[in-house]
């Protein structure tokens, strides 16, 4: 194959790129699709009750993703302050995972049980209320809004029909089970389980 | 994994290798066969025409060079399907080499402090500091990087104590916690009129100002239901973490108002159990730190 016959044949060129750039996924994304270490859950794992799943919507919907990873690299820095390390079964029902790329604020994938849920509460309404020196934001309309669980059902179909073990009884109880909530509360349900399946 | 995608890795990453070893060699030369080197190619581009040249020897070598480290990488680190790679390399025995040099230098240090009782180790500035970074680490986000805390967090520095300030009860309460609950006592106490009497009774009890009518007729609610908590005296009970009310120190705050709010709808506080997050010998050092803040003289 001549270096012409390549330049002049567009068709061609796009079939080649595609199969060039396409390399490093096939082996390095593709199988982890299909291996145990990455496609089973840790034993023990369990979904997000309806509640703990309107917190991770909540999370979502207000960027902590930003500032927070959820993601403890084996290094003995990150394990003697967070915990052990991450592990992909813990991540199987994440649907998107929140791994995150940036920690302008602690990592938070073993934030569960670490605090009380009163000072989650006073934290996220006015972080500098017990830490003086933090520059995270306070979220004081979480303690206002309160949820109604009209679309938790439907959000636990749509996990379910991507592999998310939520069964007839979780869904058909997911409004009542939310309704009523206030949203910091949900959030705090969600932190309060962050990496608490991983057993040490 | 399995052998299969052992297999599929391996396959892919010699095919990639040959191709770009290919590739190189098909491109040593210039780009066309039947001109030779330095001759127009024939594109003209608003006047800048391209030659029939090769590429760069440097940039050549410097490509068969990375082809080579490919392959020298592919035969020491893992990358090639199951291969491990001859110096067994993995992040996870990477972090163990890395746990264990550290548990090798500070492992002695911690055990040779575990062994000593924390009454014994208070003159020992480089214990103590230990103590306090391991504090700024794990206790600081709630009692503050100064452990003063603050409301509904206890201030560790000023030797009153809830649950008890010994040595050995600081440890346990960094161990496995503390779970304080006052249920809400406004309707035992009958309603709003109760509250403002018990809450200025409670206000007498540290000698803060108060309405004296009130305080008289709270005593009364005082000694009837409160002091089976906090006892008939007010001074609290450390077995049940129930609050001293005399000593005018207040955890949520001792204003007229924030009582009022106590007693109307009780206060729940918890504090996590540690044995999961710290070792034993970091809550020996973290109980000699908390311990040392109340024994400033």
């Amino acid at each position: 194959m001549r270096h012409e016959d390549i330049e002049r044949n567009l068709g061609l060129m796009v079939v080649l790129i595609l199969l060039v750039t396409s390399f490093g996924g096939l082996a390095e994304i593709v199988p982890l699709f299909f291996l145990d270490e990455t496609t089973e859950p840790i034993e023990g794992l369990e979904p997000l009750n309806a509640v703990q799943l309107e917190g991770r919507d909540i999370f979502i919907r207000e960027g902590c993703v930003g500032c927070h990873s959820q993601m403890i690299r084996p290094l003995r820095a990150e394990t003697e302050r967070y915990g052990h390390y991450s592990v992909a079964g813990e991540s199987v029902y994440d649907h998107p995972f929140l791994w995150g790329s940036k920690r302008t604020g602690p990592d938070l994938a073993r934030v569960g049980g670490r605090y009380s849920d009163q000072w989650h509460r006073i934290h996220l309404i006015d972080p500098r209320a017990v830490v003086p020196e933090s520059n995270m934001p306070g979220f004081p309309w979480l303690s206002e809004n309160e949820l109604d669980g009209s679309r938790t059902a439907a959000k636990m179909r749509a996990l379910r029909s991507v592999g998310v073990p939520y069964g007839d009884d979780d869904i058909a109880g997911a409004r009542d089970a939310v309704a009523g909530t206030k949203e910091i509360e949900a959030l705090i349900a969600f932190l309060q389980q962050l990496g608490t399946h991983l057993k040490r | 994994m399995s052998d299969f995608w052992s297999g599929y890795v391996a396959v892919i990453v010699l095919i990639n290798i040959v191709a770009n070893a290919w590739l190189l060699a098909a491109m040593r030369k210039g780009q066309s066969d039947s001109l030779s080197e330095g001759e127009e190619l024939g594109h003209d581009f608003d006047g800048i025409t391209e030659l029939n040249n090769p590429l760069p020897r440097w940039w050549l070598w410097v490509f068969a060079a990375s082809i080579a480290a490919s392959v020298v990488y592919l035969a020491l680190y893992p990358g090639f399907g199951n291969f491990r790679g001859l110096l067994g390399w993995s992040s996870v025995n990477q972090w163990e080499a890395e746990v264990r040099k550290a548990e090798a230098i500070y492992g002695p240090i911690f055990a040779a402090y575990a062994e000593k009782p924390i009454p014994a180790l208070l003159g020992d500035k480089r214990a103590v500091a230990m103590g306090g970074r391991l504090f700024a680490n794990n206790c600081s986000p709630c009692h503050g990087s100064d452990a003063r805390g603050g409301p509904g967090f206890p201030n560790l520095t000023d030797n009153d104590w809830l649950y008890g300030g010994t040595p050995e009860i600081i440890e346990t309460t960094i161990i496995n916690g503390r779970a304080g609950t006052m249920p809400p006592m406004g309707p035992t106490v009958g309603g709003e009129e109760g509250i403002a009497q018990a809450a200025n009774y409670v206000l007498s009890l540290s000698g803060r100002p108060h309405d004296a009518s009130l305080a008289a007729k709270g005593e009364d609610l005082f000694k009837k239901i409160c002091f089976a908590c906090h006892g008939l005296d007010g001074k609290g009970n450390p077995a049940i973490g129930s609050a001293n009310l005399t000593d005018n120190t207040w955890l949520h705050g001792g204003t007229l108002e924030i009582i009022s709010e106590t007693i109307r709808h009780g206060r729940s506080s918890r504090m996590p159990p540690h044995k999961d997050l710290v070792s034993p010998e970091k809550v020996h050092l973290l109980a000699l730190y908390v311990y040392s803040l109340s024994r400033v003289e």
